[in-house]
């Protein structure tokens, strides 16, 4: 084998390279964070669907109200148990973030963990963050 | 076979390492565009496409010309252009994919640049501008490879190569006509609602293409050991001037219609651009300069003697080329935006970070170019003993 | 760094679209599934105001000069987030006002009577019957609902333009940069949009869905009515009827539902 050597070399560095997020974050995992619900939410009780299919799907339902609400101008919901909600994400009180007021507190917290970073604030104007009480 | 753009002298890498700086030089610049948006160019709410757009219209038509050392080929079997049809086919491929890196380059929000095939729009011209020059993109690749690669083992190419050879020819022209479709569909646009437009947009290119293949021609037979050949060169020369004088005709048909119907909403623009508006006039200059350059060149080549001798003929091909490219990269897409819709005037002039991005692309383009001239010409080397077997493929 | 994480999601969303949005699918779907629990519905609101064809007519006769328009401008504006950008080739307008030679660039004479020749006129998109820029757009991102209403999906616009080149009356803005340092007072009731989407009057299609009229027909004192051009007993039939009215460009065939009454 020619340039034995170089190629192993070559290997071991693209390996460090390719496996440098594990080792580098070793020992500092983190649990997933949960996110905190508003009081306003948790008097509420009853989302749009059930928590489960929010969590694993709330991308998707946004991204399908908006076609709704931009496209075909259909901008209530009637969940399942026969509640209805204002399809929005940011204006008025029964939009998603009418109930949920705080970003940080709510988006972020996942967010953040998963390092995604949706562009839905570049437009959409997030509700004034309300000063953090002392407990 | 890209192995052999590995290999070269120290001149072959000064002028890749050149390219690559214009290169980095103009990523950084795109990646501030990226930030900031495109405010960062000399286009406005009047003038919304302006440098990137017309670079794209204008090598589109380059893409297109390449077309013109293919078809006397296959359709006619004119066998002296064998030898530069691979010429042909990769300047297709390098200026196609500067086509493709201005359009992105243009694009307000180019992470969203898929929404064009994942919301499919048969009815936008821009769609169509998509698959075609995507398919001849893939149509010239395919076919310079397997042509060169046989070529090279001095093989014929694999049979089902020929059918995808007529189709590119018939390829060619399409890309120039969806492109020219972009603009003069649109209504409320004076200056490109015109129908020459696309016969316009191919004669010029089947001009300025054959032209710049002359002058690669030349570059090649001075820097390399293959030579491209006296006869191609001159045929190349006979293409070209009758594309330019039709170009030309074309052109003044444009201006008698529009100067003797005397309709404001055709003849402001080209009023504009040959003579000022409101006392705005950035371009005139460029466009006197174009019709002169591109006059010259017609005199230069019509008469035997100034086209056959290749200096004069270099000459001619340089001056033809830059008033192609004034009169497409430059006149063709601001001319239309001015004056607007409400016949107010904004004039357009390119920012520094754009011509900085434009010249990134075309750094880009001459590296692809680069790369394929020199495998193709290195190939034509290797077996230069069997030049003339050659032609039987 | 954002921007390619960005390009990530947009590749991870594609790739879940054929197996993720399934559920979510059949949740809307309106046939079949389970008998306990009613599947969830969407619709319009009760109170919105709905038409077969949107219209829209300005009378002109009852302005008199820029600062009768100003209010009207500015209340358009304010509602929906418009930016005032430092330099002018950024300008982003979804109403404005022009000159008459500007504005009817085919009705144009130097002999036209001075209160029309000095009358500023307000501008807007047309929301066009055959709209150039719709056909143009290799998206869908802009559209014409079923109401005649052309809006823009901003989530979907590339920022190609060819909407801007399509557009004959000159209507359509682009964000040549981030908009939002330059909004002045936010409204929360709206979202601002994003730098490399292009942006136009929307007919208030937010308002008309709660049940209120456009904001430049609020601001307008009576000079600017809408109403559904289909139906014979409307106001804006009303109006048309009684009253000489022009539009811009009608030549091009695009037909325009904005109606000037001079």
């Amino acid at each position: 084998m020619y340039d034995k050597n170089k190629i192993v070399a070559g290997l071991v560095i693209f390996i460090a390279i390719v496996t440098f997020p594990f080792w580098y974050n070793l020992g500092n995992a983190s649990s997933a964070p949960e996110p905190k619900l508003s009081e306003k939410a948790k008097v509420a009780k009853e989302c749009v669907m059930p928590k489960e299919s929010i969590k694993s799907e709330h991308m998707q339902v946004l991204d399908l109200w908006r076609d709704t609400v931009v496209r075909d101008a259909n901008r209530i919901y009637k969940s399942g148990s026969g509640k209805t909600f204002n399809m929005s994400l940011s204006t008025g009180e029964e939009s998603c973030m009418g109930c949920h007021e705080s970003k940080a507190e709510f988006c972020d917290k996942c967010h953040n963990y998963a390092s995604v970073n949706p562009y839905c604030w570049d437009c959409h104007i997030a509700p004034k963050e309300k000063p953090k009480e002392n407990k | 076979m890209l192995e052999l753009a590995l290999k070269g002298d120290k001149k072959y890498w000064g002028w890749i390492i050149a390219l690559l700086a214009f290169i980095g030089v103009g990523f950084a610049v795109y990646l501030k565009q990226l930030d900031f948006g495109l405010g960062i160019t000399g286009m406005s709410r009047d003038v919304s496409w302006g440098f990137y757009i017309a670079q794209f219209t204008f090598l589109v038509g380059v893409a297109a010309g390449g077309v013109m050392v293919v078809l006397p080929k296959y359709l006619h079997d004119y066998k002296a252009f064998g030898k530069i049809t691979i010429l042909g086919e990769f300047l297709a491929i390098a200026a196609v994919t500067m086509c493709l890196l201005f359009i992105i380059a243009d694009l307000g929000q180019p992470m969203r640049a898929f929404n064009v095939i994942l919301y499919p729009t048969p009815g936008s011209v821009l769609f169509w501008d998509m698959i075609v020059l995507n398919g001849y993109l893939f149509l010239n690749i395919v076919i310079g490879w397997n042509v060169l690669e046989a070529e090279r083992n001095n093989i014929h190419y694999p049979k089902w190569v020929k059918p995808l050879i007529f189709t590119s020819i018939v390829w060619a022209p399409a890309i120039h006509t969806v492109t020219a479709f972009l603009y003069c569909g649109l209504p409320g646009r004076g200056f490109w609602l015109t129908a020459i437009l696309a016969p316009r947009f191919l004669a010029s290119a089947f001009a300025a293409g054959p032209a710049l293949l002359i002058l690669l021609c030349l570059i090649i037979r001075k820097v390399t050991k293959f030579d491209p050949g006296k006869e191609q060169i001159q045929s190349l020369a006979k293409i070209v001037t009758y594309a330019i004088i039709l170009n030309m005709f074309f052109f003044l048909c444009e201006v008698f219609v529009v100067f003797y119907s005397r309709i404001p909403s055709h003849m402001s623009h080209l009023q504009y651009l040959f003579f000022g508006l409101h006392g705005h006039g950035a371009l005139v200059p460029w466009m006197w300069t174009a019709m002169i350059f591109m006059g010259t060149s017609i005199v230069l080549l019509v008469i035997p003697a100034t086209r056959k001798h290749e200096g004069v003929l270099a000459f001619s091909c340089v001056i033809l080329f830059i008033g192609a490219w004034i009169d497409k990269g430059l006149g063709m897409i601001s001319g239309g935006f001015v004056p607007n819709p409400l016949h107010h005037v904004t004039e357009y002039v390119p920012t520094i970070p754009e011509i900085l991005i434009t010249l990134g692309i075309y750094a880009i383009g001459l590296l692809v170019l680069t790369i394929l001239f020199k495998v193709a010409v290195n190939v034509k080397e290797e077996v230069g003993g069997l030049k003339d077997s050659c032609e039987s493929c | 760094m954002e921007n390619s994480r960005r390009s990530f999601l947009k590749v991870a969303g594609i790739t879940a679209l054929g197996v993720g949005t399934k559920p979510v699918l059949n949740v809307f779907a309106s046939s079949g599934g389970h008998v306990e629990e009613p599947k969830p519905e969407v619709s319009k609101n009760e109170k919105a105001l709905t038409a077969k064809k949107w219209g829209m007519v300005i009378d002109t006769r009852k302005f008199h000069s820029a600062e009768d328009l100003e209010p009207i401008i500015d209340a358009c504006h304010k509602i929906h987030n418009i930016p005032e950008l430092p330099e002018p080739r950024h300008k982003i307008m979804w109403l404005w006002e022009d000159e008459y030679k500007h504005v009817f660039t085919h009705r144009e004479h130097e002999l036209v009577n001075d209160r029309i020749k000095h009358l500023p006129f307000l501008v807007l998109c047309n929301h066009c019957e055959k709209p150039a820029c719709v056909r143009a757009c290799p998206t869908k991102a802009t559209f014409k609902r079923d109401d005649g209403i052309v809006l823009m999906d901003f989530h979907r616009c590339i920022g190609c333009r060819f909407c801007m080149a399509a557009c004959p009356y000159g209507s359509r803005s682009f964000n040549f940069r981030d908009p939002r340092p330059f909004i002045k007072e936010e409204n929360k009731e709206f979202p601002t949009r994003m730098k490399g989407v292009v942006e136009k009057c929307n007919f208030c299609a937010e308002r008309l869905a709660v049940g209120k009229l456009p904001a430049c027909v609020e601001a307008s004192n009576g000079a600017i009515t809408v109403g559904d051009l289909d139906d014979p007993e409307s106001e804006v039939r009303e109006l048309l009827r009684t009253n000489y009215t022009i539009r811009r460009k009608p030549d091009l065939g695009a037909g325009p539902s904005v109606y000037y009454i001079v």
